[in-house]
């Protein structure tokens, strides 16, 4: 077997690498601009085939992490799962710009047991240990990735979306939620803390369902990680980027694979 | 001749800054629906490159109102980024109530406003090229803009106007020099 292809299929097979392919894992804001003194922001978190629709499963909700204007965390209330999503509330009690994410860190493996059988495991650096001694063929790999949404009262600021210097990171040029049709908005991708250059994103407009097409807008960074986008219409827009073949965090991995989602909000000129 | 003199200087520069004045007439048409609220208007000047130059008013209701559903209190500022263009290049970088230009929601038919070039919020307006950008939103509504562009001072009077076509009706603007 080549290798990337095989290193393809394992990331593939790992649940963990968001996004893999066909299902597209998305948070859905039930607002993305407030104005107010406060306001209350209802989300919903689901793995789906269509955009923005629920069709397969909820998207789990143990790694959601929230950053408010002041660059502090931020609890959200009212956490279900359902059959087919997950939602929560957040409060916006300050104004500025808030961060919203699942974040999914882990490890996928593949070796070939004492019988002689192909297997395949997930977990964590701690879990290693479940793959066994005798195991052959042993192939670990790294999978850190994010689903992203942004939301605004009154006044955007930018405390929430200074990058960690961590995985693949989405650094807004154009405020998130100032995204208007027609209007061009400018982004950087970094991979841990540098500029991500070549790097493909995909952008796709919500409503799959009531079309034939994808209608993918692909962009490429250029060598500082930059991209734009010029979005034709007002709606809900998914963008995804993966990266594999970085330098692994964990010893025992040979490899580890990024990617990052979001929804952005593209409002009527 | 001392007063000759200060009449002729008076005369010389009053038509720059001092007489000027603008007036609008803006209509919110009558609307046969089932559910009417009225809308949320803002009226304000931007520059060529779509900064805004000045705010004229902002309609929107500063009472708490109460929910249909809840009967819980809500702000009415809650509904001001239904003004989206406004919102966006001025609302939000506002507090509220606005001095002088925040005012409370007003029914269907025709508004006048009229604007003094000596005093806010024309006052200081640099000479250049302006657009007049009305917006109007509804709750369970429409929304729409209306921009008429002009020249500040007017050189002589201007009787500008644009037409809505479903939130807005007439919009005048009359300017004298």
């Amino acid at each position: 077997m080549h290798r990337p292809t095989k290193w393809f299929a394992l990331a593939l097979a790992a649940s963990l690498a968001p996004a893999a392919h066909a299902h597209k894992m998305f948070l859905v804001p039930s607002a993305t601009v407030s104005s107010a003194g406060e306001a209350w922001v209802t989300f919903d978190a689901a793995v789906s085939n269509d955009l923005f629709h629920f069709d397969h499963r909820p998207a789990q909700l143990d790694a959601l992490e929230v950053i408010g204007p002041d660059g502090k965390a931020v609890e959200v209330e009212n956490r279900s799962s359902g059959r087919l999503r997950s939602t929560f509330d957040l409060h916006l009690a300050q104004p500025g710009t808030y961060r919203v994410a699942l974040r999914s860190a882990g490890l996928f493996a593949s070796y070939v047991d004492a019988k002689g059988e192909k297997k395949r495991w997930r977990g964590s650096a701690e879990r290693l240990g479940e793959i066994p001694a005798d195991a052959k063929n042993v192939e670990i790999g790294e999978s850190q990735g994010s689903v992203n949404a942004y939301v605004t009262l009154g006044k955007p600021n930018d405390a929430a979306l200074k990058p960690s210097g961590h995985g693949l990171e989405l650094v807004p040029v154009t405020a998130p939620n100032d995204l208007v049709a027609g209007e061009p908005a400018r982004f950087r991708f970094l991979v841990d803390g540098k500029p991500a250059a070549n790097l493909e994103v995909t952008v796709i407009a919500g409503g799959t369902r009531y079309r034939d097409r994808q209608d993918e807008i692909v962009a490429t960074t250029d060598a500082d990680g930059g991209f734009s986008v010029t979005w034709p219409n007002a709606g809900l827009y998914w963008l995804h980027a993966s990266l594999d073949g970085q330098k692994p965090t964990i010893a025992k991995a040979k490899e580890r694979r990024l990617s990052y989602t979001a929804t952005f909000e593209v409002l009527p000129q | 001749m001392r007063r000759l003199l200060l009449a002729s200087l008076f005369l010389a520069a009053s038509p720059v800054v001092f007489a000027a004045s603008a007036q609008l007439t803006l209509e919110l048409p009558r609307l046969d629906v089932s559910e009417y609220h009225r809308p949320y208007v803002a009226i304000w000047i931007e520059r060529e490159d779509r900064s805004v130059a000045a705010n004229l008013a902002v309609w929107y209701d500063g009472k708490e109102g109460k929910d249909a559903n809840t009967g819980k209190a809500e702000p009415g500022t809650k509904w001001l980024a239904d003004l989206r263009q406004w919102w966006r290049r001025s609302g939000r970088e506002q507090t509220f109530p606005i001095d002088g230009v925040s005012g409370a929601t007003r029914p269907a038919g025709e508004h006048q406003l009229r604007f003094d070039g000596d005093k806010a919020p024309l006052a200081g307006l640099a000479a250049g090229n302006y657009r007049l950008m009305v917006e109007v939103a509804r709750e369970v509504g429409g929304r729409e803009t209306a921009s008429i562009p002009f020249a500040w001072p007017p050189a002589s009077p201007q009787h500008l106007s644009a037409q809505g076509e479903h939130e807005i009706g007439k919009v005048r603007f009359d300017l004298d020099p």
